[in-house]
């Protein structure tokens, strides 16, 4: 004889906290993740240490000609270039195979029977990727900023604008520059996440944030509309620039936080909604196929569409936005607050930019094409005046700007102002700041 | 006195697009039994123990577990534990990690886990990364998952695959405990001496239905023909004493003498052998009660392969 057994076991639930910890322990375990961690917390103390005690320095980087001046700008020339490379390949190895793992471990029934719960599972998984990503992020600033102040000093910065932020105000935007840039990177986490949740144990899931930097990275070197380029989280890689001028140029880093905070959203969305009606009862799966990227590519295509769509009547912005008007004044402000440095440095007597009364005229391609755009053909001829001098100085820069507004600027002018590569400061021989800088050029009409 | 229990499925229905994976299966399994599940390749046994481990839900059909009915995915009660497609173990963590990670996600102690790594004879290894574990090594570690969480149905997928002789000494005296315990353990085999060795009933699944469900002893028919192999002191003599019962059919008589008998016919042919004073070394099946109802059971008729 036989009976239902009478009580009614409770089922108790996994909560999100204990899910979190055993994703942490498991990507821990990892000796990919471990080499990971170990080498953003060691790799840019190295670099920036050796880098700033060579004679040459990383000038095609923005920041990298002050490595010898200051080290706040080793974390700057970091981040440049993890704009471009480290931070994809980051996300691409912790959230692009924080699902894909458990398909080629064969694990997801293990794991749903112990945690009961799919909608768990997704936040524990999201959860722990984002605080590995956030640990290798915050080993990047702090070893190399640690490195910078250790080796080079803990000194004024020289912002794109030429003007001098001291060492604390330098610290705070480098923080703040990092900050920016976790957005783009949590944006490409995301993608991450739904390339790992619907392309399955395909290596295609483990690159997708990689592929999609890359990508980006290609548009925004391409001459393509300001409302384009700002509306693709990439430019959030970028965009930090903005605060190293005066005034800050927010607006383009603050539409470049929220697109990219819009596409983590958005990206992290999607693939939740594609785990959490998975078939798990089919240990073939692999990936959601044609389905996965109909609903996972189709919607972020239609998010680029709209954003493209309300940036450029919000901002006012058209074409590439690098105009001849602004060109000059971006060029003349800059100029002026580095005569000012290269005067300290020379212990001339003091002047001011009001007294400078800078002005830059700007042509580009010899007057045979519109001055507008990005190019290596820009040519401007600077005038100053000095008090007491009747005669105003003149020098012609060579400006190679490119299409995100960044710029590089090749003086030739009298050999007291940018005739030589150095200068003769009582402390010794210094890099010239008027021989050769970078500056940059706000793409939207104006900086609130 | 009344049995609880543990597993009490009917008219389960489960479809995959046009495969009907289970069809009608009905499966009552109490506390404190073995149950083993057997079936050909593509029988059903791996849907219906993914449907008693809650990772889908029956189309159709009533499923209890431990008491309380299952409505919906993963909502099956506490206390149902195991495995289905082998475990599910991390190749970066040590045994001892892979436990304890699991003790730490349902927020018990980690106080059993030296227990049931003793239990399942892999104290030697509890600090190795499971990573060069072999098969039999993840089975017993996956069974010792499954202990850690003190179940009351605990339900298996081929737990014997790539066990040696020690492995398999150390699983089936887990489970014959845990069931003397009252724990109902379920275990889907293709091997059938392992069935016969722990399983008192046993389910037989063809085609997403099941072909037989009871205890072994009615599935292997007294009167049923089988064949057995002999091995006597004189196998010439013995092979006259064999031609001379009613009943015996002699299959081969080489050195082994093989015939094709009814339990009953061969109850008369030991005794004459006896009384003809030939000592039988070993009489043994060819093939074993359970795996010849089994293949009678589940392999298609002629009818059925012509049409």
């Amino acid at each position: 004889m036989t009976a239902i057994v009478a009580e009614t076991p409770v089922v108790t639930e996994v909560s999100v906290a204990r899910g979190y910890r055993f994703e942490l322990v498991k990507l821990l375990s990892q000796w990919r993740v471990r080499l990971l961690v170990v080498a953003c917390w060691l790799a840019p103390a190295v670099f920036v240490a050796v880098v700033s005690r060579q004679a040459s320095l990383p000038v095609d980087t923005l920041f990298g000609r002050w490595m010898h001046a200051t080290g706040w700008a080793g974390p700057l020339v970091l981040l440049g270039f993890s704009g471009s490379w480290a931070l994809p390949l980051l996300t691409s190895l912790v959230a692009g195979d924080v699902f894909a793992s458990e398909d080629r471990l064969g694990t997801w029934r293990h794991l749903l029977v112990a945690v009961r719960s799919p909608r768990r599972i997704f936040v524990a998984k999201a959860l722990a990727s984002l605080t590995v990503i956030l640990l290798l992020v915050v080993g990047l600033v702090v070893s190399s900023a640690i490195s910078g102040i250790a080796v080079v000093g803990n000194r004024p910065l020289i912002g794109l604008d030429g003007h001098v932020l001291s060492a604390s105000d330098a610290a705070g935007k480098v923080v703040l520059a990092w900050a920016c840039a976790l957005a783009p990177t949590l944006a490409l986490a995301a993608i991450g996440l739904l390339g790992s949740v619907a392309l399955g144990r395909s290596p295609m899931g483990l690159l997708l944030p990689a592929l999609v930097a890359l990508a980006m990275q290609i548009v925004q070197m391409l001459p393509v509309p300001v409302a384009v380029r700002l509306a693709l989280p990439g430019y959030g890689f970028i965009s930090w620039n903005g605060l190293f001028t005066g005034p800050a140029q927010l607006k383009p880093m603050l539409i470049g936080v929220v697109v990219s905070l819009a596409w983590a959203v958005a990206a992290t969305a999607l693939a939740y909604h594609l785990f959490v009606r998975r078939d798990f009862t089919n240990p073939a799966h692999d990936g959601s196929g044609r389905r996965a990227i109909v609903v996972g590519a189709l919607p972020l295509a239609i998010l680029f569409g709209i954003t493209t769509l309300v940036v450029a009547p919000a901002t006012g912005a058209t074409g590439s936005g690098i105009e001849q008007d602004k060109v000059q004044r971006a060029l003349a402000t800059e100029f002026a607050h580095l005569y000012r440095l290269q005067t300290t440095q020379l212990n001339r007597p003091g002047v001011t930019e009001q007294q400078l009364q800078t002005s830059a005229a700007c042509t580009k391609g010899g007057d045979q094409v519109a001055a507008r755009g990005p190019g290596n053909d820009w040519r401007c001829v600077v005038s100053w005046h000095v008090p007491g001098v009747a005669a105003a100085g003149s020098a012609i820069y060579q400006l190679d700007i490119n299409p995100v507004g960044r710029y590089v600027a090749d003086g030739d002018g009298p050999k007291e102002v940018n005739g030589y590569f150095l200068v003769r400061t009582p402390a010794g021989d210094e890099p010239n700041p008027l021989w050769q800088f970078d500056g940059s050029v706000e793409l939207l009409p104006s900086t609130p | 006195m009344d049995t609880p229990l543990a597993v009490r499925a009917r008219g389960i229905r489960q479809c995959f697009g046009d495969v009907v994976a289970l069809d009608g299966v009905e499966l009552t399994v109490p506390a404190g039994q073995v149950h083993g599940l057997v079936g050909p390749n593509g029988a059903g046994k791996t849907t219906l123990l993914g449907l008693l481990l809650g990772l889908a839900v029956a189309d159709s059909g009533t499923l209890e577990i431990l008491g309380t009915p299952v409505g919906r995915a993963l909502a099956v009660p506490e206390g149902v534990a195991g495995f289905v497609d082998g475990p599910g173990l991390y190749p970066s963590l040590t045994a001892r990690q892979n436990l304890a990670a699991l003790a730490s996600l349902r927020g018990a102690p980690a106080l059993g886990i030296d227990d049931v790594l003793e239990q399942v004879g892999l104290t030697d290894v509890a600090d190795d990364r499971t990573r060069g574990f072999s098969l039999g090594m993840r089975q017993r570690l996956g069974l010792a998952a499954a202990l850690l969480t003190k179940p009351r149905l605990l339900i298996l997928d081929e737990p014997s695959n790539g066990l040696d002789p020690a492995g398999k000494h150390h699983v089936y005296g887990v489970l014959t405990r845990l069931a003397a315990e009252g724990t109902a353990v379920i275990l889907s085999s293709h091997r059938m001496d392992d069935v016969e060795a722990l399983c008192s009933e046993v389910t037989i699944l063809s085609t997403g239905r099941v072909a037989f469900s009871g205890p072994l002893a009615e599935l292997a028919g007294e009167n049923d023909e089988l064949g057995y192999r002999i091995v006597t002191s004189d196998p010439r003599a013995a092979r006259t004493v064999a031609g001379g019962t009613a009943g015996v059919r002699i299959v081969d008589e080489h050195d082994v003498l093989v015939i094709a008998a009814t339990v009953p016919v061969l109850d008369v042919l030991v005794k004459r052998l006896v009384q003809a004073d030939i000592a039988v070394r070993e009489l043994a099946p060819v093939v074993s009660p359970l795996e010849a109802a089994f293949l009678a059971l589940t392999e298609p008729t002629d009818l059925e392969i012509s049409r």
